[in-house]
């Protein structure tokens, strides 16, 4: 390679290396089976060992156990693990992180839906490169500075009480925060809190693969549907939603699995109730019970699993 | 023309303008119940822009236009009763070809057994029977051309839009849709509107056609009169083939200066010299070139004052026979003084 990109003119081999380049590609074009091996082989054995390969580890680990006497881990077979996974604090710090999960991930639809299908059909093309980058511009910063600034913006002196309490309406907060489940001391130490964060935080995960759902449905089928008698409503509704809705699920994957692991924002914004990854990390950190941990990670795992397998049964990959 | 009771679209002083762009351009048009009125015209002349405005995809900047007497200038497509066929199809991907034909009655909730027997009379019409439960991406492109039609015509529109529907097709199955779309137009009774950039399937199909040129209307007649008689050089040349002659050459042939135009196959080769009847037009030139076409040859002449001249012969006899079968012959051209044709070409 590098002689053919610095030809030496003195040299005899300057000839014989474009031909013996030639060579090559000819080869490889007559094998498109060794070209594609070639070409796959490094992401491929990537995708094998380190990640596929990680995750049996997972596996296999959670079948492992932890000798409560001596603090070491057992290396047999064996289901105590899950056992003890399946005990009703686990379960009440599994079911708040599905809860917390289904909920951003449908906010973030709900949100990102209509912002998607505006910078798609109605921003010409200036305005739609400038909302692509003010979409992505968040990304640019670090994550846990974002989440602190949360914090600050969402606390008792913040920036969003004192908004609230120039509008007159700090009564209505006081309200909401006093309700069960979602209120607190103040928005930053409070689930409605926590949910706003992580519905900032994941909301670009949500509108770019919408956008990109919403690019390939075609103009002419909203014109056909309108031409049909079906108005705005309809044409949403039969329309551009089911062929956009395979973006959802593919937003949804994101916010969804992300909101399912994160042990930072519980960690920063909210009442410290725990959540599966907190826990994970503290399982594997302090207590150093891995293959607790192991086991815990696998309970994500498997509610996508069954997401999935479910939007795939409600077609939402259909129009793919 | 200004029977309302006959009328089925009615163009006044209809204007769209994109900026600077004028897509369409002060168009005055009257379209006919019942006819098959063809927008014709190059990419870019407002034929399509005229058409969006008909279903209500796009609004004139100034102008009106009337749907059966009513006024539907700025009506939404939804609420207008016309239905359009798409360049593309439009066809819905997630349906099946039933649901997709259905779609219109479904929105006007008609029940479902009902909207299943109108599914099933319209693919009889288009000849599709039995292929609703198919998606549209199992069909190849005629079927699909025939899904959209169906869709279309399933809620009974007074008027059919068609956007270059044939567009997408190969030779054979597009001349086979021309005729089935003339008889089905006969069938259901109602006006079609079709689009197209082709003018040979514009002759074909057409009652009447508006020849589009920069954002206005050229002119409007039947097939005949825009083949025979067209007003000016851009419908000579864009319908058909045409000899333009101009200035000194059409002076010597017409002893008028007017640019006039003569169709190739009104136009007979003989040897130099014959002479001709009074009723003929004659002129005196070499040939250039010859192609032969299968059911005619064409020759290009080239007469005095550097103007060519094409000549189209049908090969009736041996080619050979013909008196000009090689380049650089000297020939005469001979053809009735009728067939002149006196073009009014803006200045």
């Amino acid at each position: 390679m590098r002689s053919a990109k610095q030809p030496n003119m003195n040299s005899p081999l300057s000839q014989a290396n474009p031909s013996r380049l030639r060579r090559i590609s000819t080869a490889l074009h007559n094998r498109p089976g060794l070209f594609l091996l070639l070409l796959l082989s490094l992401p491929m054995g990537w995708m094998l060992i380190v990640y596929i390969g990680s995750l049996i580890g997972l596996l296999i680990q959670s079948f492992f156990y932890l000798d409560g006497f001596t603090g070491q881990v057992v290396k047999e077979f064996s289901l105590r693990t899950y056992q003890g996974l399946f005990t009703e604090s686990h379960m009440e710090i599994f079911g708040r992180t599905v809860a917390m999960a289904a909920a951003v991930t449908v906010g973030a639809a709900a949100l990102a839906f209509p912002l998607a299908y505006y910078i798609v059909r109605y921003a010409h093309a200036r305005l739609k490169a400038l909302m692509y980058l003010l979409v992505l511009l968040p990304l640019w910063s670090s994550y846990i500075i974002r989440v602190y600034s949360w914090k600050l913006i969402l606390a008792k002196e913040g920036i969003v009480s004192w908004f609230l309490a120039q509008l007159g309406l700090t009564p209505l907060l006081d309200w909401v925060l006093r309700l069960p489940v979602i209120g607190g001391p103040s928005l930053s130490i409070s689930s409605l809190g926590l949910f706003f964060v992580f519905l900032y935080i994941w909301l670009p995960y949500m509108i770019l693969p919408i956008m990109s759902a919403l690019e390939r449905v075609p103009k002419s089928l909203a014109d056909a549907s309108g031409d049909l008698g079906g108005r705005p409503f309809h044409t949403f509704r039969y329309v551009t939603f089911p062929l956009a809705f395979p973006g959802v699920v593919a937003g949804s994957i994101f916010t969804f699995s992300l909101t399912l692991g994160d042990y930072i924002i519980p960690s920063v914004i909210g009442d410290s109730s725990p959540f599966i990854g907190m826990t994970v990390y503290s399982y594997q950190g302090t207590s150093g019970n891995i293959p607790m941990a192991a086991a815990f990670t696998v309970l994500p795992i498997a509610v996508m699993a069954v997401y999935l397998v479910t939007a795939r049964k409600l077609g939402a990959f259909d129009a793919l | 023309m200004n029977n309302h009771e006959n009328t089925a679209i009615e163009f006044n002083q209809v204007s769209r303008h994109f900026g600077e762009v004028k897509a369409v351009d002060s168009v005055d048009l009257t379209i006919q119940d019942g006819e098959f009125f063809t927008l014709l015209g190059p990419s870019g002349s407002g034929k399509t822009t005229c058409l969006r405005m008909i279903a209500g995809f796009d609004h004139p900047t100034s102008g009106q236009i009337k749907l059966h007497g009513r006024d539907v200038t700025n009506l939404p497509a939804y609420d207008r009763e016309v239905n359009t066929v798409f360049q593309d199809y439009a066809l819905f991907p997630h349906m099946s070809v039933g649901e997709n034909i259905g779609y219109g009655l479904m929105i006007r909730k008609v029940p479902k057994s009902e909207r299943n027997r109108q599914v099933r009379a319209m693919l009889e019409l288009v000849q599709l029977p039995g292929l609703e439960h198919r998606k549209p991406s199992q069909l190849s492109g005629g079927q699909r051309q025939r899904v959209a039609l169906a869709r279309a015509l399933i809620n009974k529109p007074k008027v059919l839009l068609l956007d270059e529907p044939l567009g997408a097709l190969d030779l054979k199955l597009r001349q086979q849709m021309q005729v089935e779309l003339k008889s089905i137009q006969h069938e259901v009774g109602i006006t079609f509107i079709f689009v197209t950039h082709d003018q040979e399937e514009a002759l074909t199909m057409s009652d009447r056609i508006a020849v589009f040129d920069m954002g206005r209307i050229v002119q409007t007649g039947t097939p005949s009169e825009l083949y025979e008689r067209p007003r000016t050089s851009f419908v000579a040349s864009f319908v058909g083939t045409s000899n333009i002659l101009s200035g000194e050459t059409a002076q010597k042939i017409t002893g008028s200066a007017q640019n006039i135009s003569v169709r190739p196959e009104k136009i007979r080769l003989v040897a130099p010299e014959t002479e001709t009847a009074d009723s003929f037009c004659a002129a005196d030139g070499q040939v250039t070139a010859v192609v032969y076409a299968g059911m005619i040859t064409r020759y290009t002449v080239a007469l005095a004052h550097g103007q060519t001249m094409i000549v189209a012969e049908q090969n009736l006899d041996d080619v050979s026979k013909s008196v000009a079968t090689s380049r650089g012959k000297q020939v005469r051209l001979i053809w009735p003084c009728s067939a002149n044709n006196v073009l009014q070409d803006p200045e």
